[in-house]
């Protein structure tokens, strides 16, 4: 039952709202068949799945809101979510910032589900963490690694005629391998929507490679550094600096994009004029849903280019306040796009496509005569909204390079660092690749703030 | 821990209709008693029946309704009130050595027993993996047995009109002491979870949070500075009766902190100024100060430094691809002379403590509570456990440390309440230990948090810093956020305040595990002094 088609949801929405009294209403059905896998120690330590089918519904009266959910889908079931809804609504004050439903939209069709990830099994999910456990064992090395996929729909229809359906898929596969002394650790780290580009093998392969590598480390003294970023390490500062680009924050003068004396931003170089952030439902390598958290179309938003700010994210209501035009006044990412997982607990926003160059990592890391490459960052944190500072560590395998070759292993660092201050130093840029639902190129950046050293391995 | 995730995941940042919560929505009137226990018995004996039928050699069922509801204001008004209701049942067993999981939805005889077996496929999978079986540390039947968290008001009973209007006299209160922008939500939960096992356990239990939360915010439209300062409440294991303010609950000093009860509109008041003065605060110089850190602010030190390095699934790699491992090792521990901290330094595991998050009366696999040390005299003595590890380390029984957030989730090891037991002297109040510092910062509320995944290298900021100079407090500072070593931190603490000066912390959002889940804990403490801790300048220029 947790996949349904387009015709079979919107007959269910048909009924719903059907049943509806409010002045407008709106109904979201939402669907997933979802399994994994974790393992540690050479075996499973949890796996399971969940098939999940919600109702949403969204009543008001006037300015006044209601929301109520259910996951029983009798008539008499469907009727009761409706007639809560408007109870919730009538209890609810009126707000002054409400904001109508939208009418009839035309919604872009990502290309982001796949037959070969809904079609997973635990057979094939025991048989491809088997892969990367045997690989580890011939290592004699120790793996700890999760598999996750699902497969999901989403379909929503309102009272003035919207209605809209998508469904996607997601593998995400990740494992940290361990030296048995506990000296050395890797990790590997692919997400896509089509498992048939997952290879737990290859992904595995360079955790081992990693954790052999920074088996015996150096310890340098903390300071400004050049450094290399991998994807996978920058990806999460990078997004969540663009989920903050809210109009209505940097207008109310709380944001990093506030200026002084008033106003914002918007149209000021920010950082370096090679950097090209935007989003893009229809990209193929990172796809984004159809549409975002109040039903708007997604569509291509540029959020900084040539290192300018071009858009900032506006709610329906904050746009209508300030008079800024529908194509000026795009909705923010997240909160909606497939692929989000947290890292150190830490939400960057996926769906994020910074271009780069077409250089390899390995091509960058030729190109610097003294740096520190850093794999992989933890536990991300923001120390301030102001400037957008945020600190963290670097993790699994953080190494020195010389005259363009990897030295040797280093102990890990704390940083203290903006991702505006790291995107004006920006010395190369390599191919995007991706990286927790983003694209991201690797990056050469100078000057980059650790300001302690860690002993964690 | 992962306040944000949640709110954005659950759409209440934006007042979405994409709720993620699944399950159905009560209406404010609804019904809120728990369902009758033998009609979940009935369903629980034929998920343990069809799991055992198909092979399980232990099995475990855990039938969960959840009910929340989150009211989100801001300034005059309020942007969203959810209420929602998650029911459905989760399945978990061994067959073939192997651990299995699968949940449903439909609470049907037929589907339930269909999640057994699915559960019981997984398992059998999985076992084909295990070098080892799955060893449980033996836990006796106990019964058809109840708990509830002992609340004197219900938060789902008490009318949303009433809860509406404090947070708007919250927000007013704020407004009207000189704050631009001002953020009030009052968070309610109510788990009402029933678990049996085929060991013969039939547990029902009723369990209430509540956490009113509010941010008030300034800013200086010249120079584009803005500065916030949160509340000062607690998420906390108890009901609406938590709100009321008493003066019992308050503690005086240069910024009024609270324990056992709240006045949201007073801290809203007092938060309001206080942001205005961080904005005018003196910016910190970088060097070492002796800290006094307020329970406000300890909890989440000892949550990271301490609540997280002790779970023995951490220790022993379980979580090495998310969490990380730890650097208390069971080759320290077995030592039995390892120095976590100094002699003053007593951390206690307390799943049963009155108010706190984390209080039940048996675990999510059906183990009793308890209360036990972990860090005694300044030394490591002992682990958090559940009943797959604790044969790893030698022993006999787990500690309950087993949590699952909602019954689609497969229960895992997850922190209990871990607190700083007050000190040796009674009579040693903040004021007097303050008296004693010559160069310090005092500082109250929690701030940002990071911590490495051995849980070694730490930072943390929080709310409010006051400056120590020669016993006395001279005036506020920002940019403040201190760096130590978990070791040497601990070791560095040279007293803590009596037991009059105890409050707890916690949080509704501890993030742990792949899928990751979130949990909710507390931690106590008395105001403890910390010598010569390495704090550095935040400031930067964009």
């Amino acid at each position: 039952m947790a996949q349904l088609s387009e015709s079979d949801a919107q007959a269910i929405l048909k009924k719903v709202l059907g049943f509806s009294k409010a002045d407008e209403a709106e109904a979201t059905l939402n669907g997933s068949h979802s399994g994994n896998l974790r393992f540690a120690r050479a075996a499973v330590s949890t796996s399971g799945g969940a098939d999940e089918l919600s109702l949403a519904v969204k009543s008001s009266y006037g300015k006044k809101t209601g929301t109520a959910t259910i996951n029983e889908f009798d008539d008499a079931s469907l009727e009761k979510v409706v007639r809560r809804a408007e109870e919730l609504a009538q209890l609810a004050p009126e707000n002054p910032e409400y904001v109508t439903f939208l009418g009839p939209q035309k919604y872009p069709q990502p290309s982001a589900y796949f037959e070969s990830t809904a079609g997973i099994t635990p057979d094939w999910r025991a048989k491809a963490s088997g892969t990367s456990i045997d690989l580890c064992k011939e290592h004699k090395l120790t793996g700890a690694g999760f598999l996750e996929d699902d497969a999901s729909f989403t379909a929503v229809a309102n009272t003035h005629g919207l209605t809209g359906y998508y469904r996607s898929t997601g593998l995400d596969f990740s494992v940290t391998v361990r030296t048995p002394d506990g000296k050395g650790s890797g990790y590997g780290v692919a997400d896509f929507n089509d498992a048939a580009k997952m290879n737990t093998g290859s992904v595995t392969q360079l955790a081992i490679d990693k954790a052999i590598r920074s088996a015996e480390t150096r310890a340098i003294e903390p300071g400004k550094y050049t450094v290399i970023l991998e994807p996978a390490a920058s990806v999460d500062l990078i997004s969540h600096m663009v989920s903050q680009m809210d109009a209505r924050m940097a207008d109310e003068g709380r944001s990093f994009l506030t200026k002084a004396g008033g106003g914002t931003r918007l149209g000021e170089k920010l950082v370096d004029e090679r950097v090209h952030l935007y989003s893009d439902p229809m990209n193929t390598d990172a796809p984004g849903t159809a549409w975002g958290p109040d039903t708007r179309p997604r569509g291509r938003v540029d959020w900084i280019k040539d290192g300018t700010v071009t858009n900032l994210a506006y709610s329906r209501y904050w746009a209508q306040k300030k008079g800024v035009a529908e194509d000026q006044a795009p909705a923010g990412v997240g909160n909606g796009f497939r692929g989000g997982r947290t890292v150190g607990g830490f939400e960057g926003a996926p769906g994020v496509i910074m271009d780069g160059g077409t250089d390899s990592l390995e091509d960058l890391i030729k190109g610097v005569k003294r740096g520190v490459l850093v794999t992989r960052m933890w536990y991300i944190r923001e120390v301030d909204p102001q400037t957008l500072l945020y600190t963290g560590l670097t993790r699994d395998g953080t190494f020195y390079v010389e005259d363009g070759q990897i030295k040797y292993a280093i102990k890990n660092f704390r940083f203290n660092e903006s991702p505006v201050i790291m995107l004006n130093n920006i010395e190369a840029l390599g191919k995007p690749v991706r990286a927790n639902g983003c694209l991201v190129p690797p990056m050469v950046v100078r000057d980059f703030t650790f300001s302690s050293l860690s002993d964690a391995v | 821990m992962n306040r944000r995730t949640f709110l954005q995941s659950t759409g209440l940042a934006t007042g979405s209709l994409l709720l993620p919560i699944w399950g159905r929505s009560v209406s404010a009137f609804g019904e809120t008693a728990p369902l009758p226990a033998a009609d979940k018995k009935k369903l629980a004996d034929i998920a343990l029946n069809a799991a055992t039928k198909k092979g399980a050699t232990y099995a475990d069922v855990r039938i969960g309704r959840y009910l929340n509801q989150f009211i989100i204001t801001r300034e005059n008004r309020v942007e969203n009130i959810v209420n929602t209701e998650s029911y459905g049942a989760g399945v978990r067993v061994i067959a073939d050595g192997g651990w299995g999981f699968f949940a449903t939805d439909q609470l049907t005889p037929e589907s339930i027993a269909s999640a057994a077996e699915q559960a019981v496929a997984i398992a059998k999978a999985n076992g084909k993996l295990q070098e080892m079986p799955v060893e449980l540390a033996p836990q006796k039947g106990v019964g058809e047995v109840s708990w509830r968290t002992p609340i004197q008001k219900n938060a789902f009973e008490v009318p949303v009109g009433e809860k509406v209007k404090l947070l708007l006299e919250v927000n007013a209160a704020a407004l009207k002491a000189g704050a631009n922008f001002v953020n009030s939500n009052l968070f309610q939960v109510n788990e009402q979870k029933y678990f049996a096992s085929t060991d013969g356990s039939y547990i029902d239990q009723d369990v209430h949070r509540i956490w009113p939360a509010m941010g008030a915010t300034v800013i200086d439209p010249k120079t584009g500075k803005f500065q916030t300062r949160r509340g000062l409440g607690i998420p906390c294991g108890r009901g609406y009766e938590y709100l009321d303010g008493k003066p019992e609950g308050k503690l005086a000093g240069v910024c009024t902190r609270y324990t056992t009860s709240y006045d949201m509109v007073e801290d809203a008041t007092n938060a309001a100024k206080q942001a205005r003065e961080k904005i005018a605060a003196k910016s910190v110089e970088a060097g070492q100060y002796d800290l006094v850190l307020d329970p406000s602010h300890l909890w989440l030190t000892i949550h990271e430094s301490v609540g997280h390095p002790l779970e023995l699934d951490r220790v022993l790699g379980y979580e090495a691809n998310f969490a990380g491992t730890s650097f208390a090792t069971l080759d320290k521990w077995k030592t039995g002379t390892f120095k976590y901290g100094s002699p003053q330094v007593h951390l206690v595991a307390d799943k049963l403590q009155p108010g706190s998050l984390g209080a039940v009366g048996y675990d999510d696999e059906g183990v009793p509570c308890k209360k036990w040390d972990l860090v005694k005299d300044g030394i490591l003595v002992n682990y958090q456990k559940i009943r797959d590890q604790a044969h790893i380390v030698g022993q006999q029984e787990s500690d309950g440390c087993c949590y699952s957030q909602g019954w689609s989730d497969v229960q895992f090891q997850r922190m209990p309440n871990v607190s700083l037991q007050p000190g040796n002297d009674p009579k040693l109040t903040t004021a007097e230990m303050i008296k004693g510092v010559e160069r310090g910062i005092y500082i109250v509320g929690d701030g940002s948090f990071s911590i490495d995944q051995q849980r070694y290298n730490f930072q943390f900021g929080g709310q409010l810093f006051y400056e120590i100079k020669n016993g006395e407090i001279v005036g506020m500072l920002r940019d403040v956020a201190y760096q130590a070593n978990t070791q040497d931190f601990w070791n560095s603490c040279v007293a803590v305040c009596g037991e009059n000066d105890y409050a707890l912390g916690g949080s509704f959002f501890d993030g742990k595990g792949q899928p990751e889940q979130t949990s909710a804990v507390s931690h106590g403490s008395s105001t403890a002094r910390f010598n010569k801790i390495n704090v550095i300048n935040t400031a930067r220029k964009i």
